[in-house]
């Protein structure tokens, strides 16, 4: 179900001002702590009210102050996931997935297929305080699935997660969206997360909304790149598994040519997504001969972008795809990379990670 | 048992539990909702509110027997209403003792249950109007089982202390054997004649009996919610 959001509101010296669409799909409500992403969800979910605007969820209007509309938090039917799990602690697991349906009077999904799609089957019998991070946040998001919600919102999910329960809940986020088709909107100052993701992103600085569209525009535009961290920077593909060579990788198959990874567990025919770091891309104005680095990619540079420090950043089409390649500054003098500029990409296969590869999700949804 | 104390000491335990028991019961609802205002509320003249609920625990407790007395006796404004429309009276009666005893055990009971109010996380009754719940539903659902303990150990509290309840008692309502001479009251009462240290001191052992067992049942009450609302 799509969202439409336009608030305001000012909070002492912090004015924010947010309006934006999110389509069908996952759309990622992305910014850095303190932009106020958790207050937008928040007001979405009627925990906060917005001094001016209008909210609505497929069509329904939730808030809107010149109507004089403003539905209860409990009557929203949004599904919230908070960061930290917020599990009822005098409840087992099984009553608090319970707790949602009961409260919410919706009770026509099965506790058990939630449990399935979750891995949290097991967990049942136990009581809040056993689990550890990573469980008690799978739990939140069944009990919030649980509720029926028109869409759900979540809040950081795994911002509160080390790495490897992050990588441990991720997979079942896609499987979820995969699953139940439900709408979420996902708020993360983590880049891993949004390429694995989202169908849509929504940028916000400062309490207002800088960007807006589909991963493919957003996390390719140059614009963009302070504000998505420039460590952090990078472009996400959406590749095509070709092969599973014998020796340990994978061949894929993007529009601009021919990738190889460390193994990908799928499927040839399986659609995929791959995040390609701007530091991880190497151009080179003629074909590289005798190099390790396996991939290389004819592409065409869009924008060069310089920037105060010793680094720039290339942007560059390869078949329908856009790249981000962090270069410095001396490179692109010394090989004349300006627009227009016919050069190839080069990435190792090993500098791509399987966190940075989302399985059967296809981008623009 | 019953050979063991006479039947004037026999009397005045029983009632002494009895008053003890009806001051607590009555007064649980209230206190629940002074310490929901007192640790949630938002409103003008909660501090008013905070004092009064207080002051019986500084007042001297003759004087709150007195302000009793001057209130709810026959001819007090409070005490003429409830005799001429209801027929009660509670001056000199052993209701009023009971009356006495809540008052002078309510500032306890509230700052128990308040504690255990304010302890309670609103990020989880957040989480339950998220999914649904309307704020009666959050406040049965999530806030009562989690504020349990506090209830109990308030009313345990509460229930001692009008065991002990002397000076706003006698004030108020007198000495009289049978209606208003509780277990205080009779070892008073016993200490002012000769001969009386015996049964006086039999009374204590009563009293110290149970006042000890109160501790213990609200130790063992609130430790066993406690353990099965965090589930350890």
């Amino acid at each position: 179900m799509s969202l439409s959001v336009d608030i305001r509101r000012g909070l002492g010296g912090f004015h924010l001002q947010t309006q934006f669409e999110a389509p069908d799909g996952v759309t990622v409500l992305f910014g850095r702590s303190g932009s106020g992403k958790t207050t937008v969800v928040k007001s979405i979910a009627g925990l906060v009210t917005p001094e001016q605007g209008r909210i609505a969820v497929g069509g329904r209007v939730l808030f809107d102050r010149s109507g004089g509309v403003d539905v209860p938090v409990h009557k929203r039917r949004l599904g919230y996931v908070f960061q930290d799990s917020r599990l009822f602690p005098h409840l087992s697991v099984r009553d608090n997935l319970a707790y949602a349906a009961r409260a919410s009077g919706r009770g026509t999904r099965d506790p058990g297929e939630v449990g399935q799609l979750l891995g949290i089957s097991h967990l049942f019998d136990r009581r809040t305080h056993s689990l550890s991070g990573g469980e008690a946040q799978r739990v939140a998001i069944g009990r919030a699935l649980l509720s029926e919600p028109d869409m759900l919102l979540m809040d950081e999910p795994l911002a509160s997660l080390d790495g490897p329960r992050k990588a441990e809940i991720l997979p079942y986020l896609e499987t979820l969206r995969r699953e139940t088709g439900l709408s979420i909107l996902y708020v993360t100052h983590n880049m891993a997360e949004v390429a694995r993701l989202a169908t849509h992103i929504v940028l916000i600085d400062e309490g207002r909304v800088v960007r807006s569209g589909v991963p493919e525009e957003v996390l390719t535009d140059p614009d963009m790149v302070r504000l998505l961290g420039i460590r952090d920077a990078g472009a996400v593909l959406s590749a095509t598994v070709a092969a599973h060579p014998d020796d340990g990788l994978t061949e894929l198959t993007v529009s601009g040519g021919r990738l190889y990874l460390p193994s990908v567990e799928a499927p040839v025919g399986t659609q995929l997504r791959v995040r390609i770091l701007a530091q991880d891309v190497i151009l080179a104005r003629t074909r590289p001969e005798q190099i390790s680095a396996l991939n290389v990619l004819p592409v065409k540079v869009l924008t060069v972008r310089r920037g105060e420090g010793p680094g720039v950043i290339v942007q560059v089409q390869a078949g329908q795809d856009r790249l981000l390649a962090r270069i410095t500054r001396r490179s692109a003098d010394a090989l004349n990379i300006v627009e227009g500029t016919d050069c190839f990409a080069v990435m190792k296969s090993l500098a791509v990670s399987q966190t940075d590869i989302a399985v059967g999700l296809q981008s623009g949804l | 048992m019953t050979d063991w104390l006479g039947p004037e000491e026999w009397e005045a335990v029983a009632l002494s539990l009895k008053v003890s028991f009806w001051a607590t019961l009555l007064s649980l609802p209230f206190g629940l909702l002074c310490a929901l205002a007192l640790a949630r509320g938002r409103f003008l003249g909660r501090d008013v509110l905070n004092w009064l609920v207080h002051l019986p625990l500084v007042l001297p407790p003759v004087v709150t027997g007195y302000l009793l007395l001057l209130s709810f006796g026959r001819r007090g404004p409070v005490g003429s209403v409830l005799h001429d429309l209801f027929g009660i009276t509670l001056a000199f009666q052993w209701t009023g003792a009971a009356l006495a005893a809540s008052i002078m055990a309510f500032p306890l009971m509230v700052r128990a249950m308040r504690l255990a109010i304010e302890a309670v996380d609103p990020k989880l009754e957040e989480a339950a109007a998220t999914l649904g719940a309307d704020r009666f539903t959050v406040f049965r659902t999530v806030t009562l089982p989690l504020i349990l303990p506090g209830i109990i150990a308030g009313a345990v509290l509460a229930f001692a202390k009008a065991m002990g309840e002397f000076g706003a008692t006698i004030t108020f309502v007198s000495n009289i054997p049978g209606e208003t001479r509780t277990v205080p009251s009779a070892i008073y009462a016993f200490l002012q004649v000769p001969g009386g240290e015996s049964a006086a001191l039999r009374l204590v052992v009563v009293a110290v009996v149970i006042a000890i067992g109160a501790l213990v049942l609200s130790e063992w009450l609130s430790r066993r919610v406690a353990r099965r609302i965090s589930g350890t």
